[in-house]
């Protein structure tokens, strides 16, 4: 990017130079393109299924929509979203998923924190064991916790599926979390504890925003989590009219199954936002971190 | 910052500070944490260690009873062996590819795209993601016209289709392999990991961002080509980050349940401990047999986290 | 600059959530609680969902205009899982609607299960449903479960026309019907292929095939026979039980019968599997499943019109003495809490008003003898509901009246026994197996 900015004819050094570059760099973009092609196929053939009718989509394969006589249609969507309740539990969804990935975030922050950089005895097999309860299957816990909750009196309340999701989200957090922290330099937060700032000035105004790109990550996981989960909501929650959507979704099939029309736009529906929050949160992967801080 | 900045450029290196502040302070940050595991997670570990004891409906003890079924029976020791199959070639994959699209893409000016579309699979539920691999892997029978994507391209070249769900021969060959290496056991991993590179490469690319840029750039000007740049100094440096990847996707790999539950129930071989548990514990209501299954995984686990302990203190 | 931001994103972030918080503990509750109606709400899971679910709320709601209480529906395809995560935490929902009998047996004998016959009018319900289905439902003497929601599992589909254009007649005893098969697949018109098989069903896969084999037991073996072997008296490995999945094999296995082969049946799912003798081209001849197959045709070809392009026949004789023999399957009312509301609501589903409502809407069969064969909306769903109610010789599905553990076990040798005719007796050991320890 330093050459100096010459007339482009083809004669010219300059344009043989970009063109020696583009060259070069023919390889690394044909295969990026083809991966991604590869890997957006299976899903844009969900989309197109979902503006097709059913008698196409159980005959033909979607590729053929592309050919006369074209049979899209937008009934798919419309029997989807005029599905009762749909826009409540959009709402729901929302309800659910936003606490249950900003507590989540702070509490394994806060143990994470103590994981990385405070020394105490039992400190590794403490961490080894709460990360190793990353296997622990969900269904083996459905009934003890619904006990537990139903005891307190928070089945079929926000709050109970808070905690639930929490709880659930926590090993996997505090495992990410622990090891970013642990991998920044130790002169910085050396340096801020001979400054004589707290435990707590030093977590909200240094760590947290050096590791942004950890917590984005984990933030988008948490979420796409909670937003796609069907079990804990069927579980825990149990009202229809505080349903998430995976939930609605759920109803709109019937027992005998395969209405793949409605699956397909119904999967796309659902998948709006936690994309949109993905393109919203990319621009935290792109900064650099530590480069950043030490330049100043 | 500034400040900071200022004194750690002024002050003494080596005059080390002293961060540890007393162990009570650390259990405070620990609370609210251990507290959520204690109820939620080690609580039903605990009473499912004692109900793997019991009988079918958990009312008398049998002692080791149900491990002592679990481990002779034909069906544990075959998704024993699919879970293998699923740890060594999905955390392969996952991990291999999510390392090279994040250096890959790291190098183009439209990364925030490539990187989006490799990661949307993650933001599909299990549910969508199972409707959609079914138009890839549908099968119609020899002569009809086929909707999925795989056999279509196949039988345009003049290859049968394939029931890739159903069948454990070996595509095309119709060789027989023995457990696990069955066709549908790959199609159920393909899956998982279309689904997962995103995660890998999400969390790599962060940490490749992290990698001084003056690093790779000194190497570069030394005459280091890319590839000695991507072996000796990306992958180096990537490495931690790399055990944490793959922790997670072998303890997906363990636990996974929703993508064999939703394309084949366990149906045909394809059954993981995780789907045989569930079967237990719901079709059969044997919650003894069940709690023995969730006791093997957890232990299947320690291995594998004494592997990373190493890592974390070396 | 970039911390300030940070912070004051946090900062919000966390102000979000306390707003979030406080909107969802402060929005009233959708359910608005009865001032004057002494009725409340009835929480009711099921497996229902999409149109099904459509036409139960539609069907519940004069009950709700009428007593002032609501019903709320949970519908999961999982509902053995949430079901049973529930009773075992002690929180069981009010109703459920459970898709066989056998399940019900097992709950009522646990103790989890109010009985109805406490509280509905006995003289009502013995006049309005036949003695078969109250005993169905009865346990211990008491009864448990009103059916609801029945289908007829003695209907072999066909396509009329296609049949009348290449002159093959409907058959009407089992022989004749291979000698059919038999025909079709050597004359290779269109469609090639007699039948289609298809048993794919997630993790019911295979079930399709117990209602073969279920169907055949009973006209060939008759009523006691059947019964004894869904109680177990007989073992799996009777000759009599392996002569039915023979039979069943000769539908499934012989050579050009199936378009595909074994595979195809494996490896279609079963609503797709009807579909085969109505496409243009027609791919196979004939299909047999349960009467709510002409819902499925009905949606995936809404041109043809019910009895000419598409039509039933009654399963064939095999035994002429027990020619009258159809199995049939029923989704079924049961009740965990007994409240003022379960009551009123137990009661108004087990009546022919009620019951009529969806049966207009079409995909719904009643057992209720009280509805009248008029309400039906089209000739094929009339005459499946009379070929159920008017059966001398009824059973329910035998799989459903089973233990679960053993109708999975079933379900699970239908997939082994196609993969692999030959290792049929090793099969049907396991499944006594299974069954030794599931009846104790």
């Amino acid at each position: 990017m330093s050459e100096a900015v010459e007339q482009p004819s083809p004669d010219s050094p300059g344009f043989r130079r970009a063109l020696k570059k583009l060259a070069s760099r023919l390889p690394l973009h044909t295969v990026i393109v083809i991966v991604v092609l590869l890997w957006m196929t299976p899903a844009f053939g969900l989309l197109i299924s979902s503006f097709r009718p059913p008698s196409e989509i159980a005959s033909t394969g979607w590729w053929t929509a592309f050919q006369t006589p074209f049979k899209f249609t937008l009934d798919n969507y419309r029997t989807v979203l005029a599905q009762n309740r749909m826009g409540q539990s959009f709402l729901n969804s929302l309800i659910i998923s936003v606490p249950s990935t900003v507590i989540p975030i702070l509490v394994a922050g806060f143990a994470a924190f103590a994981f990385a950089w405070m020394k105490f005895p039992g400190r590794d097999f403490l961490f080894i064991f709460v990360v190793a309860l990353l296997v622990v299957p969900i269904q083996m816990t459905l009934i003890p916790v619904l006990r537990l909750l139903a005891d307190v009196r928070l089945v079929g309340t926000f709050p109970g599926i808070w905690l639930a999701h929490t709880a659930y989200g926590l090993p996997f957090a505090i495992f990410l979390l622990r090891n970013f922290f642990a991998a920044l330099p130790r002169e910085l937060l050396e340096s801020a504890y001979l400054d004589g700032a707290s435990n707590l000035r030093i977590f909200f105004r240094l760590i947290f925003p050096l590791s942004v790109p950890a917590i984005a990550s984990l933030t988008i996981f948490q979420f796409l989590w909670v937003w796609n989960d069907l079990l804990v909501a069927l579980v825990y929650l149990q009202d229809p009219s505080k349903s998430p959507m995976t939930v609605t979704i759920n109803n709109l099939v019937s027992s005998f199954g395969t209405q793949w029309q409605l699956l397909t736009a119904a999967a796309f529906i659902s998948m709006m936002l936690p994309l949109a929050l993905f393109f919203a949160l990319q621009r935290y992967f792109v900064e650099g971190i530590t480069a950043g801080a030490i330049k100043g | 910052m500034p400040r900071l900045l200022t004194k750690l450029l002024e002050s003494n290196r080596q005059r080390a500070g002293r961060p540890s502040p007393r162990s009570l302070v650390a259990w405070l940050w620990l609370l609210p944490a251990l507290a959520f595991i204690a109820v939620f997670l080690i609580y039903p570990v605990v009473d499912t260690f004692r109900i793997s004891f019991m009988n079918a409906d958990s009312t008398a003890y049998i002692g080791i009873g149900n491990y002592v079924h679990v481990f002779t029976s034909r069906a544990t020791q075959d998704a024993l062996l699919n879970n293998v199959l699923w740890l060594s070639f999905f955390t392969l994959l996952a991990v291999g590819l999510g390392v090279v699209l994040a250096v890959l893409t790291g190098r183009v000016r439209y990364e925030s795209l490539a990187k989006a579309a490799i990661f949307i699979p993650m933001a599909i539920s299990f549910v969508a993601a199972g409707v959609i691999w079914k138009f890839v892997y549908a099968y119609s029978p020899e002569g009809f016209s086929q909707i999925g994507l795989i056999n279509a391209t196949g039988t345009s070249m003049g290859l049968p289709p394939v029931a890739w769900l159903v069948q454990q021969q070996i595509a095309y060959t119709g060789q027989v392999l023995p457990t696990p290496l069955h066709t549908n056991n790959f199609a159920l991993i393909l899956v998982g990991v279309w689904m997962w590179t995103g995660f890998a490469m999400v969390i790599l690319s962060a940490s490749l961002k992290g990698i001084p840029v003056e690093i790779i750039e000194a190497a570069r000007v030394d005459g280091a080509s890319e590839w000695q740049v991507f072996w000796r100094i990306l992958l180096p440096m990537l490495s931690p980050t790399i055990a944490v990847v793959a922790t997670t996707l072998i303890i997906q790999a363990l636990k996974n349940f929703d993508i064999v539950w939703v394309m084949t129930a366990g149906n045909f071989n394809t059954d993981v401990v995780a789907t045989l548990m569930y079967k237990q514990m719901f079709n059969f209501r044997h919650f003894g047999q069940a709690g023995a299954l969730a006791v093997i995984l957890l232990l299947a686990m320690i291995p594998v986290m004494l592997i990373n302990v190493r890592r974390f203190r070396a | 600059m970039k911390r300030s931001i940070l912070g004051m994103q946090l900062l919000a972030g966390i102000l979000g959530v306390i707003l979030i918080a406080l909107l969802a503990c402060a929005a009233p509750s959708t359910t608005p609680t009865p001032t004057a109606a002494p009725l409340g709400r009835v929480e009711v899971l099921g497996v229902w969902g999409g149109e099904e679910l459509a036409s139960f709320q539609a069907m519940v709601a004069p009950w709700e205009q009428q007593t002032g209480g609501t019903m709320a529906f949970t519908g999961t395809r999982d509902l053995i899982a949430i079901l049973t995560t529930r009773i075992a935490a002690g929180n069981p929902p009010d109703i459920a609607i459970l898709p066989n009998p056998g399940q019900m047996m097992e709950l009522a004998k646990a103790g989890n299960l109010t009985p109805l016959s406490s509280f509905l009018d006995m003289n009502k319900i013995n006049q309005e449903y036949s003695k078969g289905w109250v005993d169905l439902g009865t346990v211990d003497g008491k009864l448990y479960a009103i059916f609801v929601k029945a289908s007829d599992k003695g209907t072999v589909w066909y396509n009329p026309k296609t049949f009348a254009a290449n002159g093959w007649k409907v058959p009407t005893t089992w022989d004749q019907m291979i000698a059919l098969s038999n025909q079709i697949v050597s004359e290779k018109k269109t469609p090639p292929a007699p039948w289609s098989v298809a048993v794919e069903s997630g993790q019911a896969s295979g079930w399709p095939a117990t209602d073969w084999m279920a169907q055949i037991m009973l006209r060939k073996y008759g009523g006691d026979v059947y019964d004894q072997w869904v109680a177990h008296t007989i073992p799996w490995t009777d000759s009599r039980i392996k002569d039915v999945w023979q039979m069943f094999g000769t539908i499934a296995l012989t050579q050009g019968y199936v378009p595909g082969g074994a595979i195809a049946a494996l490896a279609t799912n079963f609503q797709d599997g009807t579909y085969l003798p109505f496409q243009t081209p027609p791919k196979a001849a004939m299909c047999y499943l349960g009467d709510f197959t002409a819902g499925f045709i009905a949606t995936q070809f809404p041109n043809l019109v019910a009895g000419q392009d598409y039509s039933f026949f009654p399963f064939p004789t095999i035994a002429a003495q027990y020619s009258a023999g159809v199995t049939g399957g029923a989704d079924l009312v049961a009740a965990f809490k007994d409240n003022p509301t379960v009551r009123s609501f137990v009661q108004y589903l087990s009546t022919a008003g009620a019951q009529e409502i969806w049966v207009k809407r079409g995909g719904f069969t009643s057992v209720n003898k009280m509805v009248s064969l008029n309400a039906y909306p089209n000739v094929l769903t009339r005459d499946a509901a009379k070929q159920l109610t008017e059966a001398t010789l009824f059973r329910f599905g035998a799989g459903d009246s089973m233990p679960a553990a053993v109708q999975t076990a079933w379900w699970q040798g239908v997939l082994a026994y196609l993969q692999n005719p030959s290792q049929l007796d090793a099969i049907l050991s396991n499944i006594e197996a299974q069954a030794k320890t599931a009846y104790q």
